[in-house]
């Protein structure tokens, strides 16, 4: 909201051009600017950027398209997007959203890729997947900056805002406020300070010293998949190419994680030595930090970070003063795309394209940004490596299991007295850290996010750890007082809304599933439609191209398994029923013809107009 | 002897065009009346559905009399059959789904080429139609599709002999076709 | 020697850097297939040509062949899944085969029929799409595209047009047409364009011509696409 200066369109991205450059792969960056300055992505602007890239107006169409925070046409210039994560609707969420709507005169209610806006362009409320903070929601994020800590006030007074036009400037402070919640401190969120030792230590001893320490320490990726670290920092150091790049993947995507969030907020510096240490091993003079979009309020703090390393020497030309030591990082925003947090996707991303899946062979440790050599790693596992390098392999083996070295940060959420950030060793049983919450009468625990697995109390004392329950943080609570339904449904419509739509399994399937969810919680299911969940999910795991597709259909395969009576309590008494609501399917006849009579209804069960 | 097999037909949003296949059986059809009895079908003019073993269904369901007649089928056939692809599909009547349900009453009743007297009907005796045409298995569950625009005679006499000699069904190649 | 691998028990060569489809139309084995075409670089969307190695699925288009690796590209199990996915191709779009110019040579009706798929199974969504028939010689259905980006890759690679991208994402996700107006008939594309040419399905069609071949003797009608081929190899005789 700057409506102080009068920008052309065209104006506006003349000058994003000349301030941030003309590189293709800038595309992305530019367009996230123009939305935020104009709420949309305007014609004009697709064709100056079009014609000043060299890529078609088609792909840049096509980008805005894509990524779920740009719009082909104007949103409110107060655009406000209601996280809408699971644990935001046990929040509330869904009452403050009626409420806010009411509040600002608007009729409905906003639904995946449905905004709501206003006739005189003031506002618009539209859902965002999980902004990652579900320790402190519900939440929101008004042009692009995280609200917190929602309840009805906070809500009325936004309402009272936005109607006399308040910019965002002069919101009161604490809406913004971001808690880092930190419960729990062990090896890596003990100690936040650091003085460059990690990188001292590389440029003392050496890449293949500090290669060494990592390779010891056992380290594993913390973004989900747990690839061992050195390894992948050896095959890239190794691929043959002209450039190397380190990318650190912070699009903490994953619904009810936000550890990430708080690590870069307390613990950046020792993240960018993390980055600059992998930088050394493998040689690589350019990195990328890929910053969720709805983290953009960290973007200054981040920033000021990097300058100050750049004015200590501990990043930039000649680091630490070693000729030829040179490595320097960029931050790319996202845009409102779960898949971009895979590491490929990710990529694609940075290069200004849709967050689209690649081909897998070539892994970006061989072909990564710019088909060079990549490595692309979680924030925890940057920040774990500095430790690492800083303190030796076996400091991080001292705790943890056999294939687990070290610790894992947790982020907590959901029904119990304390959520926020926990840091255990690995091996840590799952009762453990409810306990340590303040979890009671603990119906599930959704371990590592939507994608992740369903845990019933008969499985609480298995253990985080990449032998049992790997986990890439998430770990949501629900209490008894629960409908886990409500679960499924906002994960199946999470996944169907995320799916990139490269793949026939996951862009259909997913769609489909999250159509029969709906169909059973609207009480119009069947038996069949289970067997047709467990179908569809089968091949969805099976078939699909990527991650994504492949982990989509676990909350509902688990809960099948272990909480049928969620689906069951609901079902029809038919073995089989219509796939669609045969008497609102007469309801367009029924506006013709001018009735509304028995005659003009289709009874559910007997199938007989009355 | 056991009681002969009892077969039902009916077309719903359908050309007739899968019925006219079953009668391009040609002789064949002296054999078949010999193998099952013919209950409510458009070919017997009975108009009461009885219970039978075997419905074939064709057409999809476009309007509020279909939905009523599908589901007593299902309720009545024990093994019931969509014969020919808009049964399978919708078909082409399923195209008219690229358009709102006034849209296409519009079209035909009040704007259409060769319209006199325009107005979309509106007789209560005229059953309602459904904002879109479904192929039948999303109203009830089908035990068997015979696809093809029509499924050819010797396609539906393969399902017959198969279905009613208890034998697997399996088709030869050339039988199966969509269009 | 040459290194070989085993596809439903039977021994495959193949040479370093061929996938699994490589090498086996090289043996003359079929593998049902949309979005590959050997012309273009391997792309992996269509997950038609899933098989099993080992008890992982992947798909052949895509997976590099290896020594003495074991696949299954034929047991019931593997045709339920590409059937599955082929259903959720013939839902998500609009296939009223009846009424389309290019039934009897269509590549992804033919390996439905491979398959053994009778109906779509799964809920239609029904979706609303254009037709774009702005074109002077050439007519788009976007009610057809199974979007293959075979049109999108040879416009790119081949033709050096960019003619073609898909946009939106999830079940949104569409074919688009880069001119100002969206517009076939307003881009650079011409009929002699390999884009033209590589429509596994009838959603790229040559204007003014179609059914033109007497059902009974269109390409798949006596024969099934594991004999006669993609559509691509007869483009003679069905264009
Ligand atoms: C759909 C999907 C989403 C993902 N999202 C993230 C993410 O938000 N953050 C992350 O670090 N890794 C994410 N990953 C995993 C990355 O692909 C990749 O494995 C990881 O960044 C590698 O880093 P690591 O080895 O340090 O874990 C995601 C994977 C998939 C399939
Ligand atoms: S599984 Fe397929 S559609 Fe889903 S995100 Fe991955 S590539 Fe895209
Ligand atoms: S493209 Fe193929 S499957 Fe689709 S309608 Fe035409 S013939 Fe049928
Ligand atoms: S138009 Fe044809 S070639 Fe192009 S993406 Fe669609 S189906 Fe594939
Ligand atoms: S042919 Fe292999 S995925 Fe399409």
């Amino acid at each position: 909201m700057n409506a102080s200066a009068v920008v052309t369109v065209e104006g506006f991205v003349a000058e994003s051009l000349a301030t941030h450059g003309r590189d293709p792969r800038h595309l992305l960056q530019h367009l996230i600017r123009v939305q935020q300055r104009f709420s949309y992505v305007p014609d004009a602007a697709v064709e100056a950027l079009s014609a000043a890239l060299d890529v078609t107006r088609t792909q840049v169409r096509a980008a805005v398209a894509f990524y779920a925070f740009l719009h082909e046409r104007p949103r409110g210039a107060f655009e406000i997007r209601f996280s809408d994560n699971i644990t935001d609707r046990m929040l509330g969420s869904r009452r403050l959203i009626r409420l806010l709507i009411e509040r600002l005169g608007l009729s409905g209610l906003p639904a995946w890729g449905r905004d709501l806006i206003r006739d005189d362009g003031r506002v618009s409320v539209g859902l965002a997947s999980c902004t990652g903070m579900c320790d402190q929601g519900p939440a929101l994020l008004v042009n692009g900056q995280a609200v917190t800590n929602l309840d009805a006030q906070r809500v009325d007074r936004i309402a009272d805002l936005v109607q006399e036009g308040i910019p965002l400037e002069r919101w009161p402070g604490e809406f913004f406020r971001v808690e880092n919640n930190i419960r729990r401190r062990g090896l890596l969120l003990g100690n936040p300070a650091t003085d460059g030792a990690a990188l001292r230590r590389l440029v003392d001893e050496g890449a293949d010293a500090a290669l060494a320490e990592v390779e010891r320490s056992g380290l594993r990726g913390r973004g989900g998949a747990g690839f061992t670290t050195a390894l992948k920092w050896r095959f890239c150091r190794e691929a043959p190419g002209t450039d190397r790049y380190v990318v650190c993947n912070a699009d903490e995507g994953e619904p009810g994680t936000f550890k990430d969030r708080v690590l870069l907020t307390d613990y950046a510096d020792l993240v960018i030595e993390g980055m600059t240490v992998c930088a050394g091993v493998i040689g690589a003079r350019r990195g990328f930090l890929y910053l969720r979009g709805e983290y953009r309020y960290l973007l200054p703090h981040l920033e000021s970070v990097l300058q100050r390393r750049r004015a200590e020497g501990l990043l930039g030309t000649r680091i630490l003063g070693r000729d030829g030591f040179d490595f320097d990082i960029e931050i790319h925003l996202g845009a409102g795309a779960y898949i971009c947090g895979e590491e490929s996707a990710l990529i694609e991303s940075l290069e200004g394209k849709r967050g689209v899946t690649r081909k897998r062979p070539p892994f970006p440790v061989t072909s990564g940004f710019d088909d060079q050599p990549t490595v692309v790693n979680n924030v925890e596992t940057f920040l774990a490596s500095a430790r690492v390098v800083q303190w030796g392999g076996y400091w991080l083996r001292g705790e943890g299991t056999d294939q687990s070295a070290g610790s894992k940060i947790l982020s907590v959420s959901g029904d119990c007295a304390r959520p926020g950030i926990y840091e255990y060793p690995f091996g840590t049983p799952v009762h453990r850290v409810l306990s340590d919450c303040g979890a009671e009468n603990t119906q599930a625990v959704q371990i590592s996010g939507a994608a992740g697995a369903t845990l019933s109390p008969a499985e609480f004392d298995r253990i985080i750890a990449f032998e049992d329950l790997p986990t890439a943080g998430s770990f949501m609570i629900f209490d008894d007082s629960r409908d886990l339904l409500d679960m499924v449904r906002n994960f199946a419509a999470f996944f169907a809304h995320e799916s990139c739509g490269f793949c026939t399994p996951c862009r259909v399937g997913g769609a489909l599933l999250r159509n029969l969810v709906e169909k059973v919680a609207a009480g119009q299911g069947s038996e069949y439609d289970l067997s047709e969940m467990r179908h569809i999910g089968a091949v969805m795991r099976e078939a699909s191209y990527c991650g994504l597709g492949h982990t989509a259909p676990n909350h509902v395969l688990n809960t099948l398994d272990k909480f049928p009576s969620i689906y069951r309590r609901r079902l029809a008494r038919e073995a089989h029923t219509p796939s669609f609501d045969l008497d609102a399917a007469l309801s367009e006849a029924r506006g013709i013809a001018g009735r509304d009579d028995p005659g003009t209804h289709i009874h559910k069960l007997s199938g007989e107009t009355a | 002897m056991a009681e002969k097999p009892r077969v039902a037909t009916a077309s719903l949003c359908g050309c007739f065009g899968c019925h006219m296949s079953l009668l391009d059986i040609d002789e064949r059809i002296l054999q078949l009346v010999d193998l099952v009895t013919f209950d409510c079908t458009p070919l017997t003019d009975i108009k009461i559905l009885g219970d039978c073993d075997l419905g074939l269904i064709e057409g999809g369901v476009a309007n509020a009399e279909n939905v009523e007649v599908l589901r007593e089928f299902r309720r009545r056939c024990k093994t019931l059959v969509a014969v020919g692809a808009c049964a399978v599909n919708g078909g082409i009547p399923a195209m008219r789904n690229q358009f709102s349900l006034a849209e296409c009453l519009r079209e035909s009743y009040c704007y259409g080429i060769g319209v006199h007297n325009p107005g979309i009907p509106n007789d209560p005796e005229i059953p309602l139609l459904l904002n879109q045409v479904h192929p039948i298995h999303e109203v009830v569950a089908i035990d068997y599709f015979l696809p093809g625009c029509p499924p050819s005679a010797d396609a539906i006499w393969t399902f017959l002999t198969a279905f009613l000699e208890g034998r697997p069904i399996a088709f030869p190649y050339t039988q199966i076709h969509f269009d | 020697m040459s290194k070989t691998f085993k596809l439903d028990g039977r021994e495959i060569p193949f040479e370093t850097g061929q996938t699994i489809m490589d090498a086996a139309l090289a043996a003359g084995v079929y593998i049902p297939h949309l979005c590959h075409n050997p012309e273009f670089a391997p792309h992996g969307s269509c997950r038609v040509c899933v098989v099993d190695v080992g008890g992982r699925q992947v798909s052949a288009c895509t997976a590099a062949a290896s020594e003495g690796m074991e696949v299954d590209s034929s047991s019931e199990a593997i045709q339920a899944t590409r059937r599955a996915i082929l259903q959720m191709l013939f839902v998500e779009g609009n296939h009223v085969c009846p009424a389309c110019e290019k039934s009897g040579a269509c590549q992804l009706q033919a390996v439905a029929y491979y398959t053994g798929m009778l109906a779509p199974h799964f809920t239609h969504f029904f979706p609303r799409r254009p037709v774009d028939a702005s074109h002077p010689d050439v007519v788009i259905d976007f009610n057809r595209c199974i979007l293959c980006e075979l049109c999108v890759r040879a416009s790119r690679d081949h033709d050096g047009k960019r003619v073609f991208a898909i946009s939106g994402r999830g079940l949104e996700s569409h074919l688009v047409i880069d001119s100002a107006s969206g517009l076939l008939g307003d881009s650079s594309f011409a009929a002699s364009d390999k884009a033209a040419h590589v429509c596994p399905t009838g959603a790229i069609l040559p204007k003014g011509r179609g059914y033109e071949t007497p059902i009974g003797e269109r390409l798949y009608d006596r024969e099934p696409i594991s004999i006669v081929g993609d559509v691509r190899a007869h483009e003679e005789e069905v264009l």
